[in-house]
């Protein structure tokens, strides 16, 4: 009888068709109104195609589960961040300077020092972002100090410093609008009261054809069961309250004493370092140089392992022990980050110290050297005080002033392309080969490699989501002297992007419970945020209180470097805009400004 | 309903009459239905086909070929879906779902990857969540409560012509 009404159903269907005024129209209109719906449906289908990765992510979503994608989904998400810094850095700094500038070779800012002209083409000096690679738009030491440059009148130092500054500012924003707008996606929640029916009778969609997409769809719903029932049993058990507080107070000590002993380990071997700088580096071997970097590294390969152990204790729900690993890895890797720029900040402030206070006499040194210098070439045969003749001098051959922006670069730039390849290469030999091994191994084995030790490796979100924040951090800080880091990065990016997901599919297996990621990453928006926060105070401080390199740069010459915007304001605008600018700048209407755009 | 005539006829071409004025009795065995390509991926395929046909062995006239594409299709109506997609996870035909329904129907949608006491678990929380009059299996009334409220049943249950 059931099938008697879908009979007459149908008939009165074709009915209209087929009789009846109007019939002509109504056929049309159906006819539009399917066509419609298909557009529709390509549309959405084109517009998901459009994102790139989406069909990776989902893949991978459907068998690792929605945490596993929650950090791919952040990687894309940094990709399109460094996108936009790398493009304001490519397209309003270097090119300009590339195309309009002075060429290389003019100014001895531009050129290799005579003394480094024999090994600037080396791979190994290339490698090491020094020789040509040094003198080149690459870094902040090329850039002349010339108001404007080319027949634009292309106004070269204010666009550096806007540019620096408007990163920094768009990054801000925009990490500001998202934890915005996630917090607002947090507040719908989901309606569970018919969560498992729902999943039972709802999940399989009868328009799949493709049998390669019915896996994923077989996987996914299968993850998708497994999250449910982690959800489930988590809620179902039963705590023992003592014993549980006691455990986790207990695992909170430990984790404490590892932070300690972490730091003061890095405390111990930064003052040694220093000791060897002083002595000189040529009397110790390749252990002592690079003590500080390796010590690092192995600090950051092997504690979050000790903390996942002493999680172990704490027998939280799974995505709560992700926050608490979380945590603690920040804070280990803060305090390394820490170390590294007291380092850094030590050596600069050894050559600050001796220097700034002779900056204005060593500048007065260098040039009656330099003058000096000029009289030797004229070998003393025109007296002095007269004007002679400009003599043409090579720019190799020019002594130089020192350049510690680009020096600062150069270190970020090196530390970037380090960890690029650390990273890569342990997820070649952690990933791959052990996969390889337990593979294959594994006929010819005693015990079973697959179930026992080493077995197959399981995604580390939180390693893997550190990585690229305080990556994002490096970029951050370093991108004021290095216009090249953002380029670097967005490269960088994007290789790790494909190479991590044929990783994540070849070599790893699910974890055990696989657990639903929290509805908005405002948890890794935060911590992103601080870190943005802590990466921009040491730029903002040199902008404001180190004068420039008096020999090198957009800004050489000028007591501070924000001083290129009063520059600016004085000679390029009316001045009756000046005066209004001036009222404008009182901080008293600024500090309000800010507060209401917040 | 001529486009559907000529897949039916496409799949056994000796056996279907092109003329179909003189309503002759004609079924087509379920191994053929089953492996059209808008069914053979799905895990129900067989259920499907087993509801629609009328001696439930699986064998569909032209009429319950019909039938089956108009349910499936965009065009019809929620309730008449709701009950089509009952009958299709009524494994043993008597209409409740009970507890080795919900087994079959889970196995069939994860591919046997689950454990035993997931399975249990599973099973355990439908009836728990959806039975409402307590006999401990689904009854019409509480799929068709429980379905009503679910934001993604029309989603999936459409059909391209």
């Amino acid at each position: 009888s059931i099938s008697r009404e879908a009979q007459l159903f149908v008939e009165k269907f074709e009915g209209a068709l087929g009789k009846g005024k109007g019939k002509k129209f109504y056929a049309y209109k159906v006819m539009m109104t399917k066509k419609w719906m298909k557009f529709q449906r390509d549309f959405e289908n084109f517009k998901t195609a459009c994102i790139p990765w989406e069909m990776k992510i989902k893949e991978i979503e459907s068998h690792f589960g929605s945490s596993v994608a929650s950090y791919f989904i952040f990687l894309r998400w940094m990709y399109g961040i460094n996108m936009i810094l790398f493009g304001l850095t490519f397209g309003l700094v270097m090119v300009p300077e590339a195309l309009m500038g002075k060429p290389y070779g003019s100014l001895p800012r531009k050129t290799v020092p005579r003394a480094e002209e024999a090994t600037a083409m080396n791979f190994a000096t290339l490698w090491d972002f020094s020789g040509f690679a040094q003198y080149s738009v690459l870094f902040y030491g090329y850039y002349n100090n010339q108001r404007t440059i080319g027949w634009l009148k292309f106004r070269m130092p204010l666009s550096y410093f806007l540019v620096g500054v408007g990163s920094i500012g768009y990054s801000f924003m925009i990490v500001i609008r998202t934890m915005a707008k996630n917090a607002n996606d947090d507040g719908g929640g989901d309606d569970t009261s018919f969560n498992f029916s729902w999943k039972m009778f709802t999940s399989w969609d009868y328009l799949i054809g493709n049998p390669e997409t019915a896996d994923n769809k077989f996987a996914s719903i299968t993850t998708s069961f497994k999250e449910a029932i982690v959800e489930e049993q988590e809620s179902r058990k039963e705590e023992n309250i003592h014993l549980t507080r006691f455990l986790r107070v207990l695992a909170n000590f430990l984790a404490l004493c590892t932070l300690a002993g972490s730091g003061y380990l890095i405390f111990f071997v930064v003052r040694r370092s220093q000791k060897f700088a002083l002595e000189g580096l040529e009397n110790y071997g390749w252990w002592e140089r690079n003590e500080v970097n390796t010590v690092m590294s192995l600090l950051g390969m092997f504690c979050p392992t000790l903390f996942d152990v002493i999680s172990s204790l704490e027998n939280y729900h799974p995505r709560i022990a992700l926050r608490w690993q979380l945590g603690r890895i920040f804070a280990l890797f803060l305090g390394n980050l820490y170390t590294f720029i007291i380092a850094l900040m030590d050596e600069i402030n050894l050559k600050a110290r001796y220097l700034l206070p002779f900056t204005l006499e060593e500048e007065k040194i260098v040039k009656y050297n330099m003058t000096i210098w000029e009289a030797s070439l004229y070998n003393g045969t025109i007296p002095e005080n007269s004007t002679a003749p400009p003599i043409q001098v090579d720019p190799a051959d020019v002594p130089r002033g020192p350049c510690w922006e680009t020096m600062v670069g150069q270190e970020f730039v090196r530390l970037t392309v380090s960890d690029m390849m650390t990273t890569y290469i342990t997820i070649l030999i952690g990933d791959f080969l052990r996969a390889v091994f337990v593979r294959f191994f594994n006929y010819c084995w005693c015990w079973d490699l697959e179930y026992g030790f080493p077995s197959y490796s399981e995604f580390d979100i939180s390693g893997n989501v550190l990585g690229l924040i305080f990556n994002q951090g490096m970029i951050w800080m370093g991108s004021f002297y290095a216009p090249c880091l953002p380029a670097i990065n967005v490269f960088r990016l994007h290789t790790s992007m494909y190479l991590q997901c044929w990783a994540v599919m070849c070599c790893n297996v699910p974890q055990e419970r696989v657990f639903k990621a929290s509805r908005s990453n405002n948890f890794y928006m935060a911590m992103l945020l601080f870190i943005l926060f802590l990466s921009t105070l040491p730029a903002v401080y040199t902008i404001v209180s180190i004068p420039p390199s008096f020999d090198c740069g957009p800004f050489s010459g000028k007591t501070r470097m924000f001083e290129v915007i009063s520059e600016t304001l004085e000679h390029d605008f009316p001045s009756w805009f000046g005066k209004v600018f001036g009222y404008a700048s009182n901080p008293g209407l600024i500090l309000p400004f800010i507060l209401l755009m917040v | 309903v001529y486009r559907l005539h000529g897949r039916y006829h496409e799949m056994a071409p000796n056996v279907v009459p092109m003329d179909y004025t003189r309503d002759p009795d004609v079924k087509l065995p379920m191994q053929l239905i089953i492996n059209m390509p808008e069914l053979k991926e799905n895990p129900f395929k067989e259920r499907i086909v087993e509801s629609f046909s009328e001696d439930g062995e699986g064998s569909l006239s032209f009429n319950d070929f019909v039938d089956m594409f108009s349910v499936l299709s965009e065009m019809a109506p929620r309730e008449l879906k709701a009950i089509y997609a009952f009958k299709i996870y009524d494994f043993n035909t008597d209409n409740f779902i009970c507890k080795a329904d919900l087994e079959k129907t889970l196995n069939k949608l994860t591919r046997e990857e689950l454990t035993a006491e997931e399975i249990t678990l599973v099973c355990e929380k439908v009836i728990e969540e959806a039975d409402m009059d307590g006999d401990g299996k689904l009854g019409f009334a509480d799929f068709e409560n429980m379905i009503s409220k679910a934001p993604d049943f029309l989603r999936y249950y459409f059909k391209k012509q």
